[in-house]
């Protein structure tokens, strides 16, 4: 029996998140305000992804945690522990078997499904915000659905880079209606924004939540004659030989040498163990 | 729209026409210039304007252009008056029928001689291409050297910017002309120009009132005159 | 005709203090009227109450607004006031930082206009963005560089691309050669000159200098304490003053 009330929150507090979690479902991608709490972790390691956790676990629930796409990160690891301590849920590593995922930038590979949860971790919520630095003009702005300075953002990328250059939190349109930062995923996971999952995304220092309910339609901004492209490194996984995951860069050695693994550690253990080897990677035994 | 000269109606006319100057800053002093006056001019007549110098004949001439502003009267221009008209229609009047050659040539700097002339054309809705050779012929009529008209008259001589301005007077067919001093400051061979392009626009049915202090420009081209000092308030009947 | 703009009884007051009142006049298509006076005549506070930046106390400021007719825009929702203030209305503010985004090249800040009534072609956008610093005589290549990069005159040419490529219909102008060295000013005027009359533009510009007035504007307004105290055709107000302000005004000005 823990010392500390289910998931560390108080109830009240609970409520107020869930309340805010519901807006945010009914109003598909607009900022919902909500009552940060003082977690006990420092603003800017994932209190809002924390806290829309902490509303969302019931006793039943399987809990996995990723960073970057890996399970075994620090952090991950610490987040982790703090939900098996504060609430006592069942964890796991395995996409498959978690019912609640929290995330930091990265998507799964794994679809997820109608059963599932995905908590996203958001530094900044407002997609507007490095173009319009006054809170007062963007809410305006998301009110009156005034986006062309969406565009103009894109717009400059195109005239300096020759093509849109921006590679993660890349704005998109939900349900036709709000603008909104998916938080920093890379745009390789855009397309996977339109899932059979529930998908929160909390932001503590900035005090804000915002929901995409399952199958809603997300729609990455782009101009006719630059379409959106969801890319990734030309390579496939050098220990499972995935063509089809987004892939993280490893130095090897001070003679340059390199590998890319996929980036989602689970997915790319149930390739191995499916037997599956990539050009560096080992038999399975 | 072109505003059609019948016969019947003179093209202007003035009746009762009044004007004092109020000077508020300075002890709101009233200088009365003008009192009933009376004018007709027939579509193709060109008036004189005398009277010494000071009797109001620059005055009476800016109050048809609307530029003086009337006390009491009509001053009817066109089927306009000028009086109590709103000023989009006084600017519309000014663009198509009433054209206006003062003794100055206001001069806005950058803008060619050329376009200078082109000017009213232009805002007439004349192509450029047909505006500008317009303007050539009548800047080659007045004797202004070619290599001069893509440069600003803001450097010319008084003479050269007075050719000007008579061009851009006459680059419209304005069927009712003001002309102040037009012959001033001119050559006898340009003075000959400017009498020949009058007397082509009485030709084609301009009513013209004048200026000139040159009496025998006056003779030539104008049909009677009209003495302004008629109409100073100390000789008001 | 209809007016293009109809005003009534505008009225602006900051507690006893009167910023402009009983301000009334008709402007139709094409026509330029000048609002002129001196610092605390009420001007500027008139022309932001036209242009919905400040909402008067009193009054009416109809816009014959092409879907809709006669639109009363002080009462209008904000979006509809905001939807107009990038279409069919203008605004050129006196300092170009006001109106241009600095951070965002020249062609971004002409393109925005585009990108905000649903253009979605980067090619084409760009396209009308560089034909438009054309007409306003900045050089091409200048079209990916910020405008933080310009000089004065270039960043108030710029605020004029900016605000024109959607054709508006009106062009709030405030002061807009004031800071300009003289030769810019010519420059910027004679652009200004061309651009109303090529695009039939109506236009009301505020403006103490009576030079401006006089090239650019068909009609005047004479403004003092508040109120207006005479109007009418430029040249006649300017060349035949009746009210002793105007007069006064006149005398002022310097000939050189």
């Amino acid at each position: 029996m823990s010392d500390y009330n289910f998931a560390y929150l108080d109830e009240q507090t609970k409520r107020m998140i869930r309340r805010a979690i519901l807006k945010g479902l009914a109003v598909p991608g607009y900022q919902v305000p909500f009552a940060s709490r003082e977690m006990p972790m420092p603003y800017g390691w994932g209190t809002g992804g924390v806290q829309v956790s902490a509303a969302t676990l019931t006793p039943e629930d399987t809990f996995k945690v990723i960073d970057q796409g890996s399970d075994d990160t620090t952090n991950a690891v610490s987040i982790r522990k703090f939900f098996e301590k504060t609430a006592g849920v069942a964890v796991t590593e395995e996409t498959e078997q978690a019912s609640v995922i929290q995330t930091r930038h990265r998507i799964p590979e794994a679809e997820l499904t109608e059963d599932q949860i995905l908590v996203y971790q958001v530094p900044i919520p407002e997609p507007l915000r490095f173009l319009e630095p006054r809170e007062t003009e963007t809410r305006k702005m998301h009110s009156l659905e005034e986006y062309g300075l969406m565009h103009v953002k894109l717009y400059e990328d195109i005239s300096q880079h020759g093509a849109i250059a921006t590679s993660y939190a890349y704005p998109v349109k939900v349900s036709d209606r709000y603008v909104m930062d998916p938080s920093p995923i890379p745009k390789f996971d855009n397309p996977k924004l339109e899932m059979a999952a529930i998908q929160l995304f909390g932001a503590g220092r900035e005090q804000r939540i915002y929901a995409v309910p399952p199958y809603t339609k997300v729609v990455s901004l782009d101009f006719e004659d630059f379409p959106f492209e969801a890319t990734k490194a030309d390579h496939a996984c050098d220990l499972c030989a995935a063509e089809d995951s987004y892939l993280d860069e490893v130095i090897l050695d001070d003679a340059g040498n390199r590998m890319f693994v996929c980036s989602d550690t689970d997915y790319c253990r149930g390739r191995r163990e499916a037997g599956h080897v990539g050009r560096l990677g080992e038999e399975a035994a | 729209m072109s505003i059609s000269a019948e016969k019947k109606m003179p093209m202007i006319e003035l009746s009762g026409v009044a004007k004092s100057f109020v000077l508020h800053n300075q002890g709101s002093a009233v200088i009365p210039v003008m009192a009933g006056a009376e004018l007709r001019v027939e579509a193709g007549e060109c008036v004189a304007l005398t009277g010494a110098s000071g009797a109001g004949k620059s005055t009476l001439m800016r109050m048809i252009y609307g530029n003086y502003r009337a006390n009491a009267g009509q001053i009817v221009v066109g089927g306009v008056d000028v009086a109590s008209a709103e000023p989009r229609e006084i600017i519309q009047l000014r663009r198509e029928v009433l054209g206006y050659v003062s003794q100055f040539l206001r001069v806005v700097p950058r803008v060619p001689t050329l376009d200078v002339v082109a000017e009213p054309l232009l805002s007439l809705g004349v192509e450029e291409e047909k505006a500008r050779a317009r303007a050539a012929e009548l800047l080659a009529r007045l004797n202004i050297p070619e290599r001069l008209w893509s440069l600003s008259p803001t450097t010319f001589s008084g003479g050269e910017q007075q050719r000007v301005n008579i061009a851009r007077g006459f680059a419209h067919d304005y069927p009712a002309l003001l002309l102040d001093e037009p012959t001033a400051s001119l050559d006898p061979v340009n003075r000959a120009v400017v009498l020949e392009l009058i007397e082509a626009a009485k030709a084609r049915g301009a009513a013209i009132v004048g200026i000139f202090h040159d009496a025998e420009a006056r003779a030539r081209v104008c049909d009677r005159e009209e003495d302004v000092s008629a109409f100073t308030p100390q000789a008001a009947a | 005709m209809t007016p293009l703009l109809q005003v009534t009884g505008i009225e602006k007051r900051y507690g006893a203090r009167i910023g402009c009142a009983d301000v009334n006049f008709d402007l139709y298509p094409g026509e330029v009227m000048g609002i002129v006076g001196e610092s605390g005549s009420g001007k500027s506070t008139l022309l932001n109450c036209l242009a919905g930046h400040l909402k008067p106390d009193a009054g009416q400021v109809i816009f014959d607004t092409r879907a809709d007719g006669p639109v009363d825009t002080v009462t209008m929702s904000e979006p509809a006031r905001r939807m107009l203030g990038r279409t069919d209305w203008a605004f050129v503010h006196q300092h170009a930082r006001d109106g241009l985004r600095m951070n965002v090249s020249a062609g971004g800040n002409i393109g925005e206009r585009l990108m905000a009534v649903g253009a979605r072609h980067y090619g084409d956008i760009r396209n009308r963005a560089v034909d438009w610093l054309d007409r306003v005589e900045i050089a091409e290549g200048r079209v990916d560089d910020r405008p933080s990069a310009f000089s004065g005159g270039m960043q108030q040419r710029l605020q004029i691309a900016r605000n024109l490529v959607t054709e508006p219909r009106l062009v709030f102008m405030d002061e807009p050669t004031g800071g300009l060295d003289v030769s810019v000013q010519a420059r910027l005027l004679d652009l200004l000159r061309g651009l109303v009359r090529q695009m039939g533009l109506s236009a009301l510009i505020v403006t103490h200098d009576l030079a401006v007035v006089r090239l650019l504007a068909d009609r005047l307004m004479v403004m003092k304490d508040g109120h207006v105290v005479e109007s009418g055709l430029t040249d006649q107000v300017l060349d035949d003053p009746q009210h002793a302000y105007t007069q006064l005004l006149v005398s002022s000005v310097l000939q050189v």
